[in-house]
């Protein structure tokens, strides 16, 4: 028997898993609340207080980049990590895992369609606030900042590929996960300081997270005057590797859960 | 005869870290190609764990599996490409989109180029009667509709096995008939095409099945076809009784000298007892136990054999009165 190719069928679901959230964004338009209006006050608050300590006027682009990524994040946590964790509850899981197609290209349509929602929120924060409060960019490192912001998503993106089954393996506490790891990941990433006020040894601890290096590469390509963590060709290096990382161990991950599924029951069925 | 499904002395044992669970013990199935054949049981039988094996999302414990020869621990890669499942009770898919929105997707999921997909999710909506309900959001469907859909998502890909697991658990007598008739017409326009089809209901098996396998406690009691096990049940009597609430009798019942089976369900505030008796003079000793319980007598009917007799006789009790626990 003649079948479409796995590469046709990994493109194929790629954009039909993506599908849901883009039409859903147009059919349930609450997102323009809960993904513009709703960051922008926390982006603001952050601005009031660094403004109030008569803070220098690049620290304000620190919180406007850190409100940037701080949306993929979100994005990836709980659109991407967790959604396993609904879609078997739900019993979509058991149906995608008894698809002729891969459970990769199931969470990279997901993080397709999220993306979407989050670059938006991003384009929101990044454009308002900096209207708002007449933060500065230097216009030389726009597009090297673009080129190492398309490398920390990819990054962050393969991340949230292996936490989406490590997730799965924690079971209900894939929630409380979820929860447990928001603010401290905020903390350690330095969404809204420099990473450097952290130290070397937390820092270093923060950097295994994809958003930390990027975020302070991309502040020291735009922001100048950023204290720097690391050089910043060495945060490149760096963000590129874990792009590596990330994706080899997501895909041994995924595979694992596949391979453990079929023993486990528990792990993909919506109930036996 | 050329086989579909092929089992060979499949186990599966769930463990948990307290105990050991064994669901399928030794089950030895063959299947043919172009057959519609049943899986019974009561709940906890070993029924979907059965057919959640066979469609690749289980590994048996030990035993062997083949389904349209391929063995489905390890070439279950190009098995899932042949088959499709669909379940009693789904709620899958995304509320929002519409119904053949939903449907393309999960035929996308399969590599299908999408015109012909649509055409062949628009020729199978008005099969399916579905055709104006195509733009409708899946999360204001009704039970039925949702599971005539769920039936089209199975179909559109045109697997050569199909599995249905429970498909009209909680649909009204329309909505089963629909999906029923569906599963006929489907059957009947390729002679290869096979389906495998778990259920509760008796009426369903043996209208919609060429032969059936009575699964109890992991292991198949009996098969045949329906005819060959209403057979089994030809000799007895069968009684119906209906009674009045009151204390258990169906221990006593069946303690009863002659009585070879006995199963209650209650409807309507009413018990309504079928026994199957080796011989009319059963049913004396049977009266005495109903009239010494002070229970009122109904109604009381004798009837001829139906599917659900020779499963009270092969399982020792009906399948509503399992599903009380």
């Amino acid at each position: 028997m003649s079948h479409p190719s796995a590469v046709r069928i990994f493109l194929k679901t790629i954009v039909a898993r993506a599908f849901p959230r883009f039409v859903g964004s147009y059919r349930n338009r609450t997102w323009i609340v809960t993904e513009t209006l709703l960051p922008l006050i926390g982006t603001i608050a952050m601005i009031y207080v660094y403004r109030a300590l008569h803070a220098p006027a690049r620290y304000l682009g620190f919180v406007v980049l850190g409100g940037v990524l701080l949306a993929f994040w979100q994005n990836v946590i709980w659109a991407m990590a967790t959604q396993f964790f609904w879609d078997r509850g739900q019993g979509n899981l058991e149906l995608f895992a008894m698809a002729p197609t891969s459970l990769a290209a199931i969470l990279l349509g997901m993080a397709l369609g999220g993306a979407y929602l989050s670059l938006t929120r991003a384009v929101t924060v990044l454009i308002v606030v900096s209207v708002l409060f007449g933060v500065a960019y230097s216009t030389s490192g726009i597009l090297p900042a673009l080129g190492v912001f398309i490398l920390t998503i990819c990054a962050l993106y393969c991340l949230g590929m292996l936490l989406a089954s490590v997730f799965l393996f924690y079971h209900r506490e894939a929630w409380h996960l979820a929860d447990a790891l928001q603010e401290p990941i905020y903390f350690l990433s330095g969404f809204y300081f420099p990473i450097r006020s952290l130290g070397a040894f937390v820092g270093g601890v923060g950097s295994l997270i994809p958003l930390t290096l990027g975020l302070d590469a991309i502040r020291q390509l735009i922001l100048p005057g950023t204290p720097q963590f690391i050089p910043l060709h060495w945060e490149i290096v760096a963000v590129v590797g874990q792009i590596v990382l990330y994706a080899v161990l997501s895909q041994v991950s995924l595979r694992y859960l596949e391979r453990r599924a079929r023993q486990d029951a528990r792990l993909i069925l919506r109930s036996t | 005869m050329d086989i579909a499904v092929e089992t060979r002395a499949l186990r599966r044992v769930y463990k948990t870290r307290s105990q050991e669970v064994v669901a399928l013990d030794g089950v030895d199935l063959r299947i043919g190609r172009g057959e519609r054949f049943g899986v019974l049981g009561p709940n906890g039988a070993g029924k979907t764990t059965l057919i959640k094996i066979l469609v690749t999302l289980l590994l048996p414990s030990s035993g062997a599996a083949f389904v349209d020869g391929l063995d489905v621990v390890t070439q279950f890669r190009e098995l899932r490409h042949r088959i499709a499942m669909v379940s009693g009770g789904e709620n899958v898919g995304f509320g929002m989109l519409k119904v053949k929105e939903q449907l393309w997707m999960f035929s996308q999921f399969y590599g299908m180029p999408s015109n012909p997909a649509k055409r062949r999710i628009a020729e199978l909506l008005e099969r399916l009667g579905l055709s104006d309900a195509a733009d409708r959001r899946v999360s204001g469907l009704s039970s039925g509709m949702r599971q005539k859909m769920n039936l089209i998502r199975g179909l559109i890909t045109n697997p050569r096995i199909l599995f249905l697991d429970e498909p009209t658990v909680a649909l009204d007598v329309g909505a089963a008939r629909d999906v029923r008739d569906e599963v006929r017409r489907w059957m009947a326009e390729d002679a290869s095409r096979t389906v495998i089809l778990t259920t509760h209901y008796m009426m369903e098996a043996d209208e919609l099945c060429d032969r059936v396998a009575i699964v109890n406690r992991g292991r198949i009691v009996a098969q045949g076809t329906p005819s060959e096990l209403k057979q089994q049940v030809q000799q007895n009597a069968i009684v119906d009784i209906q009674l009045s609430p009151g204390r258990r009798l169906l221990d006593a019942l069946r303690e009863v000298d002659g009585v070879a089976g006995a199963s209650v369900a209650e409807q309507d505030g009413i018990d309504r007892f079928t026994l199957l008796l080796s011989s009319d003079a059963a049913l004396g000793g049977v009266m005495r136990i109903v009239e010494g319980s002070g229970r009122e007598i109904r109604g009381l009917q004798k009837r001829e054999p139906t599917l659900e007799d020779a499963f009270v006789k092969l399982v020792g009790r009906g399948m509503a009165e399992e599903e009380q626990g």
